[in-house]
């Protein structure tokens, strides 16, 4: 029987150390691993690369580190509904690299697929496409885009078994099963934490080799509940 | 009605069943009020779910099921959620049918220009440039000009891309335009303007369709 990786939260975000790359999962306020972001205001790390879809809203999600000026660059893809990353970004306190959606999913999935990138048409003829490698293959354009890595990922799952299998809900999987593929130390947040066994084959989507420590997380607070 | 309406009442009378569409962040949305509802559409939302439905109740939100704007959104018979690289496949690999989208500018080339305008706006593109890549039909929903009245259809976009020579099709207040090989086609206009009017509001050159059909909405 392999042990639990069940441990507190302030245990697990001791990792996080200044400097650091830090993958964070989800979608607006939806699948967010806030228990963990909120606890990281607790610690010194700071100087932080965080990789993230969007910094959700002032103080929500990733918004919070924005907040506590604990993040230095930014790889994302939709700032505008923060105002307070738009404007750290604009007075250039933060350096923001934006990268398409589709282009963010495939960097993150070959970082932690052994990938050495992904050819897409995506950003052809933008100003994405600046200084990036343009390759044909049978007739048609594509940008070569490299892998994100990162040292820590902060996951949000519906259920995790005490070994670290993971298991999602409805729209709040989004980047979280990706991110949980493509960093050196992964951290999961469940909603319910349950015994070794519960969750059977088919309802895992992240397999419990890959996480590395487990955390129950607090309520979800949806975006209308702000 | 307001141009908004109009617009998003226009884009609604595009689908058929058993379409997939994608409706963008913003005005696109509201496109979904006009769909009628005995047409079975699949409604794709970029944050993970296929068979998007309206937004629900009051007290019967679930916060793992969002739109792509963020905000409550229910699941309709048959709908399915995945992650993003699944979502993306779907947008990039030709499996959408319609995407529709803002626009600050599209051009005669079907240029399209929506996620940027520097040093004011930098919200990020999101999803828009893989929808573009992607997407069979590139539907540019917009106001005909911009707020000062200037042409929102120009020769040539001047602000940064989100994708080149991508849109398919433009939906204004005052008319529908086909964007071809040969330029911009005027294809429909709406009842209470006029050809030279539509002209006078398009920077771009506009070719005339035989017949001319009146817009409705």
């Amino acid at each position: 029987m392999f042990p639990s990786k069940v441990t507190t939260v302030e245990d697990a975000v001791r990792h996080l150390k200044t400097g650091m790359t830090l993958m964070s999962g989800g979608f607006q306020c939806c699948g967010i691993p806030e228990t963990l972001l909120k606890a990281v205001s607790g610690t010194d790390a700071a100087d932080l690369t965080v990789i993230t879809l969007s910094t959700a809203l002032k103080g929500r999600g990733t918004g919070i580190l924005i907040h506590e000026g604990k993040v230095r660059k930014l790889y994302v893809s939709h700032i505008g509904s923060n105002t307070e990353t738009v404007e750290k970004t604009l007075n250039g306190e933060l350096e923001c690299v934006f990268v398409p959606q589709g282009t963010l999913a495939e960097r993150i999935r070959a970082g932690g697929s052994g990938l050495g990138g992904i050819l897409t048409p995506t950003g052809l003829g933008t100003p994405i496409a600046d200084g990036k490698e343009i390759l044909t293959v049978n007739g048609k354009e594509y940008l070569l885009e490299l892998p994100l890595h990162a040292d820590i990922a902060f996951i949000h799952a519906w259920k995790a078994d005490t070994m670290g299998n993971l298991a999602y809900h409805y729209s709040a999987r989004n980047y979280n099963p990706l991110m949980a593929m493509a960093a050196d130390f992964v951290i999961a947040e469940a909603e319910t934490i349950v015994e070794a066994g519960e969750l059977g084959p088919d309802e895992i989507e992240t397999p419990a080799c890959v996480v590395d420590v487990v955390v129950q997380g607090e309520p979800v607070r949806a975006r209308w509940e702000v | 009605m307001d141009a908004k309406e109009k617009i998003c009442r226009r884009v609604a009378k595009m689908f058929r069943t058993g379409d997939v569409v994608n409706l963008g962040f913003g005005m696109p949305t509201k496109v979904m009020d006009y769909v009628p509802k005995d047409l079975d559409i699949w409604f794709d939302s970029e944050n993970g779910i296929m068979g998007l439905g309206e937004p629900p109740a009051k007290g019967d939100e679930n916060h793992d099921v969002i739109n792509a704007m963020g905000f409550a959104a229910s699941m309709r018979l048959g709908a399915c959620c995945f992650d993003s690289a699944m979502s993306f496949a779907l947008i990039r690999g030709g499996h959408v049918d319609y995407t529709v989208l803002g626009a600050f500018e599209v051009d005669e080339s079907g240029n399209l220009a929506n996620w940027t305008i520097p040093g004011k706006r930098i919200a990020g593109m999101g999803g828009a440039m893989d929808l573009v890549s992607g997407s069979r039909h590139v539907i540019a929903a917009m106001t005909h000009t911009d707020r000062d009245g200037n042409p929102k259809i120009r020769k040539k976009c001047a602000l940064p891309l989100t994708g080149a020579g991508v849109v398919t099709q433009i939906v204004t207040e005052l008319a529908l335009i086909d964007v071809t090989p040969e330029g911009l086609v005027l294809r429909e206009i709406a009842e209470d303007t006029t050809v030279d009017e539509v002209r006078r509001l398009t920077e771009a050159p506009l070719l005339i369709a035989e017949p001319l059909d009146v817009m409705e909405w």
